[in-house]
């Protein structure tokens, strides 16, 4: 199916809608990996290092939680309802 | 002390709220009031929260009272799945809505080329996948119960004799889920009322638990930071647990979020409205966060204030309880008995939706062939195996939870079924992404996974001897040391969950890739896969049915007994109406069939329906065979119309050819036309100056005789003039009849041009030059030369006579050709216009007005005398000037020495 071929470069406002979208693809990808970084922390069972407090481990979770909810809220509703992939967001006057 | 009667009376007012909500829930829902909440985002993401089930209410407690801040990984996997909406959920909704899919097994057959096996393989796996789960809602509900019994007896809570109230509980939420699930049939209508419940349950348990975590922080712990420090002091307060199992207990749960039969019923069958999902991606996470948020606190000051030996799967009721604060146990009850009731409803209502859809009904209209629309009422049987599903599957919910004793922690039970249904996640994500993905390979995946699954996690779990022997856990399957159920290919150490989940679905994944990868599939699989891989850029069109034999009367009766016959009447009489027809019946065209198609998917599932159709339509299901023989047609359609192609041009050419002769013909025909005038004129010019002339001679006396002769030979030469013409046509006619005897006999071409020369020169007052080579012309020609001589000075005559040049020159230029002699003819005139070339050497053709002494035979003549000599004069169009050429055939022209 032929897309009227879109303009290479957008005005400053649709530009941004394009990068608020990324950044909400991206969400998933930077939460994973925040909420990965507890596999490197080290094991009860090490005795060698200073184990983490399960308060701070707690802080730490619950914080990134609150943060992938703040920013996911803030993209979503600063992004217009896209259709097709958000390609409608990008219409130039 | 709240005595067990005063708790069930409690539970029975609780259901009859629940009852009420769904109750004016759907009656506004079919009046289309009260769109505004039900169709909220708000109900949608409360919905979802389905997710969270007893096992989160209680057992989240109880893990996090045995290995701390896992459990919150239960929790991390579906934020995740749903932060990233846009990827996965989104096209998920998108293809659900389009394809009216009702649950996982039809999404998963659906794209896979409708196949009702694959179906049937899904669905039993979610049957026995989902199955601990629901026994694990039962031991919940028992264990509570059983906490206040024990309370209320003043005793340490006993479960073994639990058997009795799980039975009940069964029971009811048998009836319940009965009585809510199978009111209305069509999935794609939703069940608001269910919806509504499950979204005030899903308040009511979060609520609840919170109001505990609450009461715990700042009633018991006596605040914010005595918490922390108290949770730091404890057993749990350090960080314990493994790298390995928290990616994968992520994993999984994310896995499970998308593939539960529950959570897809919720999140993609129910969605009203794909912007609810955009709301859902941070009020769901946020839900989550706030549900386990108090976790950890419970679980610790639990196991601080309760005795030891205490179940910390029943921290939430027994904390409270312990403290005399019943009003609170109540609620926390409540919160309890919510989740599992919810999660029991809908689960049996998805997984009841997929057995009766793709092993029932498919079974029922096997063994009635044919008659789809002449057998009993197909509506109620629908709905009947609905409700025997229900029931068996809330059966065995209860044998497995006898089986297993009730002894399992939660926390384990949840996550066997959580890795079980984590293996439909290769052939759903390579269905909807990959358009490589095939049936064969889905099918090999799935089994795989599954019977790893069954091996090394669900058959395990029954503990070592119960039905795996130790025998095999120590030395493998049949012996084989690679075949342990805890350590495959001898790999040992691994977590037996990580172990499970990374093995089961490594060889699902590689098996499911690498068997498409070899398969091919067929025409319907590759038609779906490019509609669903490219759901949003199709307009969701599935293929059609070729409905030429279809009844539309026999498609009413079968759609009656499925939608019910208001709505299958309705649908019609609309389809009857866009269509412009006055009755009530539509015509059976592709495009209605498709939506009918669609519309009884809702009900029975789409492999179902698509069955269900193909049988009144005379079994036109697309097949291969069908698409080869299409295929096969629109190729002889091509090759046919080419060869159309082919004869139309060759038509439109004889039309060309047959127009160019029309047109010769047209020109000759006024030719003659002129020539007749002409030669009428030519011959009675002269007739009428004899006439005239001898008129004189007779009539006047006293004629001179110098007069006379003048006279006479005014007649004389007239007389000569009238006869060349006529001795012309003669000629002429003779040679065109073949009449012609030739008199062959050999001479030198050099004095026949001279002759011709002097002949056609002699008495001309003001000769045309001429230029020859002569040692060129040194040729003996065996031929009739007097013939030939007759040709050379009409040529030359005619140079003579029409040359324009103001000093006329004439070229006899002569050469040998390939077995004949070419002798050129070019003067250095303005040569012939082109369209009188055409037809210079027919008869009677003059070119020009100057051409007043000729009747316009003399060319026509040569041509003649030149095809019976065997050879040919024709025109050079190229030569500089008017040029003729005189070919003559001659087997050996000799030099003439």
């Amino acid at each position: 199916m032929a897309r009227k071929p879109l303009p290479v470069f957008l005005e400053r406002s649709s530009y941004r809608k394009r990068r608020l979208m990324d950044a909400l693809k991206l969400l998933a990808l930077f939460g994973t990996v925040l909420w990965m970084i507890p596999t490197l922390w080290p094991n009860a069972s090490d005795t060698s290092v200073e184990p983490i407090a399960t308060s701070r481990a707690l802080f730490y979770v619950f914080g990134v939680w609150i943060i992938l909810i703040c920013l996911s809220a803030l993209f979503v509703h600063r992004q217009p309802m896209p259709e097709n992939g958000g390609r409608e967001a990008d219409k130039t006057p | 002390m709240t005595s067990l009667n005063v708790l069930i009376a409690v539970c029975l007012a609780y259901v009859a709220l629940l009852f009420f909500i769904a109750f004016v829930a759907e009656r506004a829902g079919v009046q289309g009031r009260g769109d505004w909440l039900l169709r909220s985002p708000l109900v949608y993401t409360l919905s979802l929260s389905i997710y969270c089930t007893a096992w989160t209410f209680y057992g989240a407690v109880g893990n996090a009272a045995r290995s701390g801040l896992e459990y919150v990984t239960i929790y991390l996997g579906p934020s995740l799945v749903i932060l990233g909406w846009w990827w996965i959920l989104r096209r998920l909704v998108r293809i659900g809505r389009s394809h009216k899919v009702t649950s996982i097994a039809d999404l998963i057959s659906s794209r896979f080329g409708k196949s009702n096996v694959l179906a049937i393989v899904v669905t039993v796996m979610a049957v026995v996948t989902v199955t601990p789960y629901i026994a694990l809602q039962l031991q919940s509900v028992t264990l509570s119960l059983s906490i206040f019994s024990a309370a209320e007896q003043g005793a340490v809570p006993d479960t073994s004799d639990a058997n009795a109230p799980a039975f009940w509980i069964a029971c009811g939420l048998a009836l319940f889920t009965v009585l809510f699930g199978t009111r209305n049939l069509n999935v794609n209508e939703r069940h608001h009322g269910v919806v509504i419940a499950v979204a005030a349950e899903a308040i009511v348990k979060l609520v609840a638990l919170l109001a505990v975590g609450i009461f715990v922080v700042w009633g018991i712990a006596g605040g914010l930071p005595e918490t922390l420090a108290r949770i730091d002091a404890s057993d749990l307060g350090t960080w314990q647990t493994s790298g390995s199992r928290w990616a994968t207990l992520t994993f999984i749960a994310a896995a499970a979020f998308l593939c539960l039969p529950r959570m897809f019923q919720v999140m993609v069958v129910e969605n009203e409205d794909e912007k609810h999902l955009r709301i859902a991606s941070w009020a769901f996470p946020l839900y989550l966060m706030l549900i386990s948020l108090f976790v950890i606190p419970i679980a610790v000051i639990g196991l601080e204030v309760l005795p030891e030996g205490s179940n910390p799967d029943l921290f939430v009721l027994s904390l409270p309880l312990s403290q005399g604060r019943e009003g609170l146990a109540m609620l926390s009850f409540l919160g309890g008995f919510s989740s599992a009731t919810s999660m029991v409803i809908v689960a049996t209502l998805a997984l009841s939706t997929m057995v009766s859809n793709h092993i029932v009904m498919p079974v029922f209209l096997y063994l009635h062939q044919g008659g789809a629309s002449q057998s009993g009422d197909v509506r109620e049987i629908v709905i009947l195996s609905r409700r025997l599903s229900i029931l068996a599957i809330i059966g065995f919910g209860y044998i497995y939870y006898q089986a297993s004793g009730g002894s399992g922690a939660l926390a384990s039970i949840g996550l066997i079924s959580f890795a079980g249904v984590a293996q439909f996640l290769p052939a759903m994500l390579g269905g909807i992404f990959w358009r490589g993905a095939t049936r064969l390979g889905a099918m090999s995946g799935l089994g795989v996974g599954f019977l790893l699954w069954v091996f090394t996690m669900l058959l395990p779990s029954f503990g070592q001897g119960a039905v795996l022997s130790t025998d095999i856990f120590e030395s493998g399957l049949f012996g084989l040391g690679m075949l342990r159920p805890q350590a495959l290919f001898g790999i040992e150490g691994m977590d037996p969950i990580v172990h499970a989940v990374f093995w089961s679905m490594l060889l699902n994944t590689a098996v499911f890739a690498a068997v498409s990868l070899v398969t091919f599939p067929n025409p319907l699989e590759r038609l779906q896969g490019a509609q669903f891989v490219n759901v949003f850029d199709h307009s969701p069109q599935t293929q059609g049915w070729n409905a030429s034999v279809a009844e539309s009367e026999d498609l009413m009766i079968m759609a009656q007994r499925i939608l019910g016959s208001e709505e299958a009447r309705a649908l019609f009489a609309d389809q009857a109406l866009a269509q412009g027809l006055s009755g009530h019946l539509p015509e059976p065209t592709p495009d209605f069939l498709q939506l009918l198609e669609r519309e009884l998917a809702g009900s029975v599932g789409a492999a179902t329906a698509h069955a269900m159709i193909s049988q009144i339509v005379g079994g036109s299901a697309v097949s291969v065979h069908d698409l080869m023989a299409v295929a096969d047609e629109s190729a002889q359609m091509l090759e046919y119309s080419s060869q159309l192609e082919a004869k139309s041009k060759e038509l439109s050419q004889t039309a060309a050819k047959l127009q160019a002769a029309n047109t010769k013909l047209m020109q000759l025909s006024a030719q003659k036309d002129a020539f007749l005038s002409q030669i009428s004129h030519e011959l009675r010019t002269p007739m009428t100056s004899i006439r005239a002339f001898s008129e004189i001679l007779r009539d006047t006396e006293g004629m001179r005789p110098l007069e006379k002769a003048k006279y006479a030979n005014i007649i004389h030469s007239e007389t000569i003039r009238l006869t060349r013409l006529l001795d012309d046509l003669l000629d002429l006619s003779v040679l065109e009849n073949g009449q012609v005897t030739l008199n062959t006999q050999s001479g030198n071409l050099s004095d026949l041009l001279d002759q011709a020369i002097s002949s056609a020169l002699a008495g001309a007052a003001n000769p045309i030059r001429i230029h020859r080579r002569r040692l060129n012309e040194r040729l003996v020609l065996e031929t009739d030369l007097d013939r030939l001589c007759q040709v050379f000075i009409n040529l030359i005559t005619n140079a003579q006579k029409y040359c324009s040049a103001s000093e006329p020159e004439l070229r006899i230029v002569v050469s040998e050709d390939q077995g004949g002699v070419v002798v050129d003819f070019v003067d250095n005139g303005d040569g012939i216009p082109l369209e009188a070339r055409e037809i210079m050497f027919e008869k009677f053709s003059r070119i020009g007005a100057q051409d007043s002494n000729g009747a316009g035979l003399g060319l026509a003549i040569c041509r003649e005398i030149m095809t019976r000599l065997g050879g040919d004069v024709t025109y050079l169009s190229d030569a500089q000037g008017t040029g003729f050429r005189v070919v003559l055939a001659q087997p050996r022209a000799v030099a003439a020495q």
